[in-house]
């Protein structure tokens, strides 16, 4: 145990477990719609993030962006980054659930089934890019200089930790608000709740579930771009970590609840780092585990509960 | 006849891997190209760098009946393997692993082709302290065989020069974060930071390093010298590194010049590390068969008493495996580019 350490590095460690928090948040949203909808894990979505780090990565290089640009070439082109990793992942979902998934669910298919399945994809996905892209780290172009904007205690706010966590902050919102307010919301909310009588309601279920596709995607395409911004690389198995952290969120969240996925996420970036400095980096990922063990010990639904239906969201 | 080669050509690190085969396909076709009365292949074999294909992997090439072997080329792979191909009686020359213990457990088929991590460590120590002059050090690892092995040396060697040893430290190479280390150091600000471990890990610790404010200096060991350490980094702030390597740069020297030609000739790229040392081992192996041994055990039996004039060294082995003189060079990063600047002295625990 290094207490001092976690004293001492307390502000900075709040202000990067927030920043890896946000981002988790936004990759848990696709495991949690879905799981929520279709009580499918879907394991190929850390590729769905994977393609949007690349998308993102490729639009960079193709329109000549260099490090540290600045004004509106800044903005169109972190803009643009971000559509076309948006896109990308969408597109990636919305094929995974074309290809990889509604066939089982036409026959019948056991769940278990389609999680095979996923898992199969995940991999063709990964190895796809690893055989025709490249096995090895590509540079993201760092069109957004860092530089610190400010202190908290000794914790330094860059202008991309502000980017990154209000950028999670208006998408978690404006999500949250689209499953609660709109047509398209719910239908998703009467999948999720009893999908036979939906269908006798009226709601077109292969749409909805598709739907809920492309919200995760869009959802898992921003925060590739937000990770491009901050690590500035990528690779075929990008998604791995991040997709385990992320789906612990979920769950540690109450998996199918989009609230809590924004709680997951946050809770965990912040343990991975509080973990880190009083344990040493080796275990931040055990404290992770087990205070996820602990927590599903008392609630095993998580902490806000499990049901999209019934999480008001 | 067949020689073996067994190192990563796929991923994380499979430039390490390339460059070591490239070295051996070089002697192999210089070898052939006079036509000599035994005929050798080369009989690659691709072990990802994960220990767990090792086993695999000496299966298939004992089974494959090579009558020597190039490689493991990592010290993980190696524990694993080694063991199995000292029983099938084949001897193995690893170009690049550079763990210990490898040397300590009684294989009378190993040899190795350049000094080990127990002579990198306390130079590279000794270079930070009394070259550099850095009184604290923060010494992280990423947990592997060779990593750890090297930063425990570096840590042990920095508590008799005098220097403290700020921060203890160890990352996942395949994470992406490495925040929590990155803020242990800065809060502790020491002189200098070394790592143990990979390129691809020690590109982006230097990278959130330099992002954080540091400014002291960073060293890492030969896993880490690698041109792609500098992609890795994100360029710039890859510059000034310290990479230290028992490898030798040859394309600098005139003993290294043919070969140098010769093999950017063969591979449209210069040698990179451990390529040499490849062609080295390749070709002690390659006059033991020109010299009538045709079996692994006759083999073994010439590498162990005869010398080659190699052009990274002379190879003479001892009885361990290890061979008898044996430097660690200096490398810096200058203007994007690898840049030997000079030799450490090992602690001498080799000899």
């Amino acid at each position: 145990m290094h207490l001092h350490d976690f004293v001492t590095q307390f502000w900075p460690s709040t202000v990067d477990g927030l920043t890896l928090g946000a981002i988790y948040a936004l990759f848990a949203l696709g495991y949690t719609l879905v799981y929520g909808v279709l009580k499918l894990i879907n394991f190929a979505h850390s590729e769905v993030f994977m393609v949007g780090t690349m998308a993102a990565m490729w639009v960079l290089h193709l329109t000549g962006a260099t490090d540290g640009e600045v004004g509106l070439t800044l903005v169109g082109a972190l803009l643009l980054a971000a559509a076309v990793a948006m896109a990308g992942s969408a597109a990636t979902a919305l094929t995974l659930e074309r290809v990889a998934y509604r066939p089982l669910r036409r026959r019948g298919a056991s769940r278990l089934a389609a999680l095979i399945s996923a898992i199969g994809a995940s991999f063709v996905l990964q190895q796809t890019f690893e055989d025709f892209y490249s096995n090895q780290y590509s540079a993201v172009p760092r069109v957004l200089a860092q530089h610190v904007l400010f202190h908290i205690g000794a914790g330094q706010v860059t202008n991309i930790v502000v980017l990154i966590i209000v950028a999670a902050a208006v998408m978690m919102v404006a999500l949250e608000r689209t499953v609660a307010l709109t047509k398209l919301g719910r239908g998703i909310r009467a999948v999720a709740q009893d999908p036979e009588t939906a269908t006798l309601m009226g709601v077109n279920i292969d749409r909805t579930i598709m739907v809920t596709f492309l919200l995760g995607g869009l959802m898992a395409g921003v925060a590739a771009v937000l990770w491009d911004v901050r690590f500035a690389q990528t690779r075929f198995d990008i998604g791995f970590l991040p997709g385990i952290k992320a789906f612990t969120a979920a769950v540690l969240g109450g998996i199918g609840n989009i609230r809590g996925a924004l709680l997951g996420g946050i809770i965990i970036g912040l343990l991975e780092l509080y973990g880190a400095s009083l344990f040493g980096s080796q275990w931040r990922d055990t404290t992770v585990f087990v205070v996820l063990v602990a927590v599903l010990l008392f609630r095993p639904t998580g902490l806000l509960g499990e049901s999209l239906s019934r999480a008001r969201a | 006849m067949k020689i073996g080669f067994f190192g990563a050509l796929s991923g994380d690190n499979q430039a390490l891997g390339q460059h070591i085969l490239d070295g051996e396909k070089l002697a192999v076709q210089q070898y052939m190209a006079a036509s000599p009365k035994v005929a050798v292949t080369i009989d690659p074999f691709d072990s990802q760098g994960d220990p767990a294909q090792a086993n695999n992997g000496a299966q298939k090439l004992i089974g494959d009946h090579i009558v020597a072997l190039l490689g493991p080329a990592f010290s993980g792979e190696s524990k694993a393997a080694n063991p199995q191909f000292a029983a099938a009686q084949i001897p193995h020359v690893t170009a690049s692993a550079t763990n210990v213990a490898l040397a300590q457990s009684g294989d009378n088929y190993f040899f190795r082709a350049l000094a080990d991590d127990g002579q990198q460590g306390p130079a590279d120590a000794d270079y930070l302290a009394k070259t550099v002059g850095a009184k604290t050090v923060a010494v992280i690892d990423d947990n592997s065989s060779y990593g750890l092995g090297l930063a425990d040396a570096v840590r042990a060697e920095l508590k008799t020069d005098g220097a403290t040893d700020a921060v203890d430290d160890h990352v996942d190479p395949k994470g992406q974060d490495y925040s929590s280390t990155v803020n242990k150091i800065v809060a502790a600000h020491p002189a200098a930071v070394f790592y143990g471990g990979y390129y691809d890990a020690a590109g982006r610790l230097i990278n959130q390093l330099k992002s954080k404010g540091f400014t002291g200096t960073f060293m890492s060991g030969d896993g880490s010298e690698d041109p792609n350490f500098i992609t890795d980094a994100g360029g710039a702030p890859a510059e000034g590194a310290l990479l230290s390597s028992p490898g030798a740069d040859v394309t600098t020297q005139p003993n290294g010049a043919a070969f140098t030609a010769a093999y950017t000739k063969a591979f449209g790229q210069g040698p990179e590390i451990y390529s040499a040392e490849a062609y080295d081992a390749t070709n002690f192996i390659l006059a033991a068969i020109k010299a009538g041994n045709t079996t692994g055990p006759a083999i073994n039996t010439y590498l162990h008493n005869n010398t080659y004039q190699g052009i990274t060294k002379t190879l003479k082995f001892q009885a361990n495996g290890n061979v008898t003189s044996a430097s660690i060079y200096i490398y810096k990063v200058e203007n994007g580019k690898i840049v030997e600047i000079g030799t450490a002295n090992g602690g001498g625990s080799n000899s």
